[in-house]
């Protein structure tokens, strides 16, 4: 149960992109078409959670019985950045369609401020690993399911006229706090739902 | 180029946030307010500043094939030295910027600027364009956390200047941020073509 709360938490409530604010250059960088958004929503799910599987472990088994904990922001960083090029070299090895639909996304994803982000909040919150990992991986859909749904106005919002000095940037930014002022109106659940399962 | 040129080229035609729009994680996430906005942009400015010196001195002995890995480090330590700094000095302030402090190695701006300036220019100019670019995201910040602090709540660096229930409070929300964000950059768009 505590695991179901998490997920819609995660996903609804706490949207990683639209009330906490994070990850928001591939937000507005990759929302023009849906299908590119498709494929950067999965890219950051397959990283996010395997980074966080790789961080928790460096944390507790690395960096706190060493005493290192002030180390976290470079070791992070150096582990995300290596892993994402380590996924990039397999994917092309093994799976080459997988490589074609996520490729251009991989070396993106390495200063997307979400898969730090996360990374940080999961040792901060004292999750353990599954936990944490449960965390990262509905993370990662609200930040799809943000990046899906934003960008699929977009390509309506392509199609009308709109005054000059709102296009482009500044009307994406308008339209991403009307979609932001939408989720606010989930707030609310994750309590409603801990009192529902009895959680306190 | 000299030193003056490259700290206005900074400030106004390369706004980081206005105008190059980078950086967009810290500058929708901190603006509540004007102080934090400011804060948030001094922060980084630090860490701008000390990252292009560094890297513009050392970069003739960094080989071309490493060179980010190498740029991420300086920054992500400078950071760390920030983090440092800021528990033992501003607790309160560290606590309410809260994740995005260790964050800063993530924002495009530095690493844009180590690529872009410091490791074509000499220290100095690097020194200049850091502290430019710095002060340019620092008064965006504060621009955006102002108009969204005054809107959200009627005060200003915490001054009551319009009674708070006409504040409406979705500004000092999320939505409020993208949206302030929006019409500020629409207003800097017309005033360019102006």
């Amino acid at each position: 149960m505590e695991y179901i709360l998490i997920f819609i938490t995660a996903i609804f409530v706490n949207n990683i992109v639209l009330s906490q604010f994070l990850g928001i250059c591939p937000f507005l960088g990759v929302s023009k078409k849906v299908e590119t958004a498709m494929g950067m929503g999965a890219a950051v799910a397959f990283v996010l959670t395997l980074s966080t599987i790789v961080t928790y472990v460096i944390q507790k088994f690395v960096l706190d019985p060493f005493g290192l904990a002030y180390l976290q922001t470079i070791a992070f960083i150096l582990v995300i950045a290596a892993l994402v090029q380590m996924v990039e070299i397999i994917l092309k090895k093994v799976s080459p369609a997988l490589y074609q639909a996520l490729g251009v996304f991989l070396p993106l994803i390495t200063t997307n401020c979400c898969i730090l982000g996360v990374a940080i909040l999961v040792i901060q919150q004292d999750f353990d690993l599954l936990t944490g990992v449960i965390y990262a991986f509905s993370t990662a859909l609200g930040f799809a399911l943000a990046l899906i749904v934003f960008a699929g106005i977009r390509e309506q919002l392509s199609m009308v006229s709109i005054p000059k000095g709102m296009q482009g940037m500044s009307i994406a930014l308008v339209t991403a706090g009307l979609l932001a002022m939408a989720f606010m109106g989930f707030s609310g659940v994750d309590k409603g739902l801990s009192a529902l399962f009895g959680l306190g | 180029m000299n030193n003056f040129k490259v700290l206005l080229n900074g400030m106004i035609k390369e706004n980081p946030t206005f105008v190059l729009l980078l950086g967009m994680c810290p500058t929708l996430g901190t603006t509540s307010s004007a102080i934090n906005g400011m804060s948030m942009g001094l922060a980084t400015m630090f860490v701008l500043i000390c990252s292009n010196v560094v890297i513009s001195s050392i970069k003739n002995l960094v080989p071309d094939m490493v060179r980010i890995p190498i740029f991420v480090v300086v920054i992500a330590a400078f950071v760390t030295v920030l983090q440092m700094v800021m528990q033992a000095y501003v607790p309160a302030l560290y606590a309410t910027l809260g994740l995005f402090i260790p964050l800063i190695v993530v924002n495009c701006i530095l690493l844009g600027r180590a690529e872009a300036f410091a490791c074509k220019n000499g220290p100095v100019p690097s020194f200049f364009d850091g502290l430019g670019i710095g002060l340019g995201f620092t008064i965006a910040l504060t621009l955006l956390g102002g108009v969204r602090e005054f809107l959200g709540t009627g005060k200003l660096f915490g001054m009551t200047i319009m009674p708070e229930q006409y504040g409406m409070l979705v500004f000092v929300l999320a939505p409020g941020a993208f949206i302030a964000l929006g019409y500020l950059i629409a207003i800097v768009n017309r005033l360019k073509k102006a």
